[in-house]
């Protein structure tokens, strides 16, 4: 890291760049003579040895006493065995054999269909259900890693009563009390509060309870709620309703710091729509695209995908709309001026392009913007004539948070004394709000409080009573998704620990005790939908996993009132602004023990274990201070300590925090990481999001914060191939006939005959890949890749087997983000094949290059040769060291090797899946179908991006995309032949330079009849 | 002066000598004789079991076929273990009071498995798929030898990668027709290379691919 004496020499540089090639820290852009240093940081098991190299004498006695001891450990014969067969078989349950079962799985409130697979009663992997529309078939990192939840050993085992164990008939005991006192008063002084649901049952359960109790009112409390929209909504419509979008009727989209890839109920659904429109096939089929303009006051994958992007502070992003209102004639013109030049061009041509494409175009607002933008954005929307075609209204899905009280107001009565019993459900308030600490010494002195959820969290902390719940894969419920749409949740394994299901907890509270939650929820869908034919009706949509014909109508309603002035956008040049955003891996926080997330980089700052503060390249230097220099941020009274983290795109004068750590009672994995951005969040309500003139300093000090962008790193070569589409269209076939990225016809290693087999290929379309990173988990978790920990991350030793790469193009103050992801590329002429002294990696007949762990003796020559730097190796003995942590070793892919300490292990091209599939066909006598094996990325990725099949069936779709002018190979130079290659990025930008030409391109690129419906 | 060595010493001199150089290939003979044994590879050990179950008895004698405990062996990786209620199918009727039955209906009525000690073990990095081999005309008893003849079973072959990979590079030798899969008694004919060899061809068994690690290590 460069010492901040040399921040100006690198600002220098900085500044002297024209923005050509790759780069992929600050560090490296500016080839300051500290980078190497810091790449030595950054891989620092190679460090000790470049200091201390071990002498000749050591280095043999190490040989000679690791041979002997290999040697015995050969010795004596396998430990017994037993088998345990079933005292009953259960129908259908084959042992060997996995069974899949369709379930949802909710984030935030909302539900996403899952189907997942369960080795003997075992749920060990999620895969999206293709029947549900907000899955598609895809997953996000949520629904993969609910499986580590669900076997997490921190999680709540027993009742507890003031921290003591207690159990559920005396809770029941105590409840029937509190029943008997609350009934003479009508509920005056009940409380509920609860987090976003969209479970019908458990809505009508609430609706009951508030019957019996008048006078109780509820609460609702959830730190990712979609208030804004809402409320803009409201303010145009008169009523409130959900916004969603139909991308692929959409040529021209404009998201006004609107994170609809990743941060909207939709993203999955609205990611594959999006991604429709712009995949590889369809550049090289109709030479078309969409056009993407994003707008946005902290780097997001929108951000990264879009085709014009500019940066702008959160308190500006109103302005910019109310810009774009004008030009496009609704609004008067008079905010405009105060925005920068760069965003009047991009605001020109998109009001331009707006115009040209209206009724196929779509403006998204941001969630973290106030109701006014959005308001606005709705009006824009009617205009245009995209509601109805792209934009669509529906009734609001996840509980109506209007109808219940808020968490400030429940602080408040409770101040106030007005309540004496508090029901917590499925919300950690004590952690996740400004408000948390008087939250929790009012807590403490209530007569009566409740807390049900997985873990005794902080909230749990200051409840009397604490009521550990099912994991969602334990329990019978239902859920929305994002358009409405209903679906069951059914469990798929008897539950771990003595939990109570939500819908059983909350029918106690109403004082039914008998029922089961499975009897519950049959009873709510038999009063909705008729006793007639239930029986089947409900067989099929458990199997399904989606209730049919259950999504939200359409809703047309009608615009009033005039346009509102937006609140003044403060001009407060004295201090930062900051934002609050939600983590991209532990959310709120209540992902934060898990490992999975926890390790998973980052999407665009590729950090693990801890959140930072991002800000500015350009503010950065001003402060003086590099990655990792502990900041301290003030607003009034609250200060938070928190590392700096110079992100380029970051606009100046915006500072960014994440959500979700700094958590005290997370458990094992999630306490103590990172710090807290909570109390910076404002106590108040008013833009929860943004706090204005908070003031920065540095401290002087710093602390180690774990990234993976440089591990693992291909020294900067031409990886990323990219053009936009007017290059394209002038010259389709130049990838073709590059031959940088061809590999050579001729190669000086033997030859060897696939053509009478199946050749496994794979090709990742770089235009569909959003950098989601849900393959990155789908892998951890079809191939059991164990986590090593923040340690082990800063000495570069984690273990995914897939990576996603992210590149700058660029300036640091605008750049263009890139993502790759690098799985084992399966050369064909292998170089990690060639120097394995023991013949442990070697090639199969259909083009495996596989690993045979059995054979490995840890000399890791293959990751030294591999110059994709894929091979990941076992430095301690991870996997054994987390399977004594109890259930955990149940979460393990049993079709898959456990690969211990000393071992190297890689991309299989899930190597299991392929024998599964060709056992299949081979005992039914036909060939392996096209598209039947699905590798665990491929079955995650949201947008399709990742194509696997085989090379040598013309009408495979591997094959079809390996035909694509745009298909290259990484690093071709070096002849390895790789099995798995790419489809260069293709831009859209139009007329980049902001000047004249308005239609150039547009015709072709967006005027496209086939998006319509 | 006295001498110092003995006469003998010479000879103890040469035996240390010989021996030192003959400690090595006794070493690794040794080796080799141990991987080999009975004590690693576990044949003719017959595990102490909670039932003494008799293939002799059951499948010799009465003529059970082997699916009807085995339930997936054509299906699934694994051939699968009766459950205790297939066990009762029979043993509800029949010798109901024997003692050596108790275990059996101990599980039954405490609905706890009856723990059985494996006798056939590959290590855990190997993927062997009984389906497959039985689809493709392996039978049972190239494997586990005429179990039908054991009072207790026990391995009757040691299955060393070697002996896995006999077969894998020239299943012709081994290969029966599909019908024959469950016949212990089934022997290889006269002419067992060029029936094997037009079966692999009917079967479509690809010998070129069954020597790729990736076909059992994954």
């Amino acid at each position: 890291m460069a010492t901040n004496g040399d921040i100006d020499a690198i600002r220098a540089q900085l500044a002297g760049r024209n923005g050509d090639g790759l780069w992929k820290s600050l560090e490296e852009l500016s080839q300051s003579p500290q980078f190497p240093a810091f790449l030595e940081r950054d891989l620092p098991r190679l460090a000790p040895l470049w200091r201390a190299p071990v002498n000749r004498r050591d280095a043999l006695r190490l040989i000679g006493a690791s041979l002997a001891l290999s040697g015995l450990a050969g010795c004596g014969r396998p430990p017994p065995e037993r088998i345990l067969p079933y005292v009953e078989q259960p129908e259908r349950v084959v042992p060997g054999k996995p069974l899949f079962y369709a379930t949802s799985l909710t984030h935030a409130g909302y539900a996403r269909g899952a189907l997942v697979e369960t080795h003997m009663g075992r749920p060990t992997k999620v895969e999206g259900n293709p029947a549900h529309p907000a899955s598609l078939g895809a997953t996000d990192i949520f629904m993969q890693a609910a499986v580590l939840d669900l076997y997490d050993p921190d999680r709540s085992p027993a009742v507890r009563r003031h921290g003591s164990i207690s159990t559920w008939t005396v809770f029941l005991a105590e409840v029937a009390d509190l029943r008997a006192r609350l009934r003479r008063v009508d509920g005056a002084g009940l409380r509920i509060l609860t987090g976003a649901h969209s479970s019908p049952t458990l809505a009508a359960q609430l609706g009951a309870l508030s019957a019996q109790f008048p006078e109780a009112r509820r609460h609702v409390h959830e730190p990712g709620a979609r208030d804004a929209p809402r409320r803009g909504a409201r303010s145009v419509f008169g009523q409130a309703f959900d916004t969603i979008y139909r991308l692929d009727r959409a040529r021209v989209i404009v998201s006004l710091d609107g994170d609809f890839l990743a941060g909207m109920p939709g993203c999955l659904a609205y990611a594959r729509q999006f991604a429709d429109l712009r995949r590889a096939a369809r550049i090289a089929d109709a030479g078309r695209m969409s056009r993407l303009y994003a707008a946005e006051a902290t780097p997001t994958l929108t951000g990264a995908m879009a085709d014009r992007r500019i940066g702008l502070p959160a308190r500006s992003i109103g302005a910019l709309a109310h810009a774009l209102a004008a030009e496009l004639g609704i609004a008067s013109p008079a905010a405009a001026g105060t925005l920068p030049e760069a965003a009047r061009s991009w605001l020109r041509d998109a009001a331009r392009d707006l115009l040209a494409n209206a009724g196929a175009a779509a403006v998204i607002p941001g969630d973290q913007q106030p109701p006014a933008v959005h308001a606005l954005v709705q009006r824009i929307n009617e205009r245009l004539g995209n509601t109805g075609r792209a934009v669509l209204h529906i009734d609001t899905v996840a509980a109506p948070a209007d109808r219940a009280g808020t968490l400030a107001e429940l602080v408040e009565d409770m101040a106030a004394g007005q309540v004496t019993a508090l029901v917590v459900l499925d919300c950690n308030p004590a952690y996740t709000s400004p408000l948390a600490p008087e939250l929790a010494r009012l807590l403490d002195r209530l007569p009566f409080s409740a807390h049900f959820g997985l873990y005794v969290d902080e909230t749990a902390r200051h409840c009397a009573w604490h009521v550990p719940a099912r994991h969602e894969l334990e329990s019978w419920s239902d859920a929305r998704a994002y358009d409405g749409t209903a679906s069951l949740v059914q469990p798929l394994i008897t539950p771990l620990y003595a939990g109570v299901d939500r819908l059983g907890f909350v029918a106690a509270l109403a004082g039914e005790l008998e029922t089961g939650a499975h009897d519950i929820l049959q009873r709510y869908w038999r009063t909705r939908r008729g006793a007639g034919g239930f029986e089947r009706w409900w067989r099929s949509s458990l199997e399904r996993g989606v209730i049919e014909g259950s999504a939200f109508a359409i809703r047309s309603p009608a615009l009033r009132g005039a346009v509102e002035e937006l609140p003044p956008s403060p001009e407060s040049s004295a201090g930062y602004e900051l934002q609050v955003r939600l983590d991209p891996g532990v959310w709120d926080g209540r992902y934060a023990n898990n490992a999975w997330l926890q390790e998973l980089p980052k999407p665009l700052t590729k950090l693990t274990w801890d959140n930072a503060a991002m800000l500015a390249p350009a503010d950065a230097a001003a402060l003086g201070v590099a990655r990792g220099d502990l900041l301290l941020l003030k607003i009034g009274d609250t200060a938070v300590e928190a590392p700096a983290w110079p992100l380029p795109g970051q606009p100046r004068g915006s500072i960014a925090v994440h959500l979700g750590y700094g958590r005290t009672q997370a458990g094992g994995i999630g306490s103590g990481r990172g710090f807290d951005a909570y109390p910076l969040l404002a106590p108040d309500g008013g833009v929860p999001w943004l706090r204005e003139g908070i003031t920065v300093q540095a401290t002087g000090r710093r602390m180690p914060l774990a990234t993976t962008q440089h591990h693992h790193d291909m020294e900067g070569r031409d990886l990323v191939r990219r053009m936009t589409l007017e290059a394209f269209r002038r010259d389709p076939r130049q990838l073709e006939q590059d031959a940088t990225a061809q590999p050579p016809a001729e190669s000086l290693y033997p030859p060897y005959d696939y053509s009478d087999n199946r050749a496994w290929a794979m090709v990742i379309d770089l235009n569909a890949c959003i950098g989601c990173s849900a393959c990155v988990v789908a892998c951890q978790a079809e191939n059991s890749s164990p986590v090593v920990g923040k340690h082990e991350v800063l000495r570069g030793h984690e273990m995914h087997w897939l990576r996603v790469d992210r590149y700058y193009e660029g300036t640091a103050d605008e750049p263009r983000t890139l993502f790759q992801p690098v799985p084992c590329m399966h050369c064909e002429k292998a170089p990690c094949e060639y120097v394995c002294p023991v013949g442990a990696t070697v090639h199969d007949s259909e083009g495996l290059n596989v690993m045979v762990y059995n054979r490995c003796i840890g000399t890791r020559d293959c990751s030294q040769n591999c110059p994709y730097k894929v091979r990941r190796f076992n430095w301690l003995d991870y996997t054994y060291d987390q399977e004594r942590r109890g259930t955990l070793a149940a979460l393990r892919n049993p079709d898959v090797s456990v690969r211990s300490r000393g071992v190297m292990e890689k991309c299989t091209y899930c190597v299991q899946r392929i024998s599964a599939a060709r056992i299949d066909a081979k005992k039914e006598g036909r060939p392996i179908g096209d598209g039947e094996v699905v590798t665990a990325c491929q079955g995650a990725c949201p947008t399709r991006a990742i194509v696997f099949g085989d090379r040598n069936d013309p009408g495979s779709g591997v094959a079809r995309a390996r035909a694509n002018p745009l298909n290259y190979t990484l690093l071709a130079e070096l002849n390895t032949r790789p099995r798995t290659t790419y489809l260069a990025r293709v831009r859209n930008p139009g007329s980049d330079a902001g000047g004249a030409s308005p239609a150039d391109g547009d015709d072709g690129a967006t005027g496209d009849g086939d998006a319509d419906e | 002066m006295s001498q110092i060595f003995r006469p003998g010493a010479n000879t103890v001199a040469r035996a240390v000598l010989a021996g030192a150089l003959l400690s090595v290939p006794l070493a690794f003979l040794l080796g080799f004789a141990l991987v080999r044994s009975p004590y690693a590879t576990g044949v003719g050990i017959a595990p102490p079991q909670p039932v003494p179950f008799s293939h002799q008895h059951h499948v010799g004698e009465l003529g059970l076929d082997c699916r009807y405990c085995h339930t997936s062996v054509e299906t699934s990786s694994a051939a699968g273990m009766p459950a205790t209620y297939t066990c009762m199918t029979c043993h509800s009727q029949l010798w109901t009071n024997a003692a050596m039955l108790a275990p059996v209906r101990e599980s039954l009525a405490r609905h706890e498995p009856l723990a059985w000690q494996r006798v056939y073990d590959l290590p855990d990095f190997v993927y062997f798929d009984h389906g497959i081999h039985i689809a493709q005309g392996i039978g049972c008893s190239e494997c586990h030898g005429r179990v039908d003849t054991l009072a207790l079973t026990r391995k009757l072959k040691a299955q060393p990668m070697h002996w896995c990979l006999d077969c894998h590079r020239n299943p012709a030798q081994n290969i029966r027709p599909r019908d024959e899969v469950f016949n212990m008694a089934w022997q290889h004919p006269a002419n067992q290379l060029e029936l094997g060899r037009r079966l692999v061809d009917a079967y479509g068994v690809q010998t070129s691919q069954l020597t790729d690690c990736s076909i059992c290590h994954r």
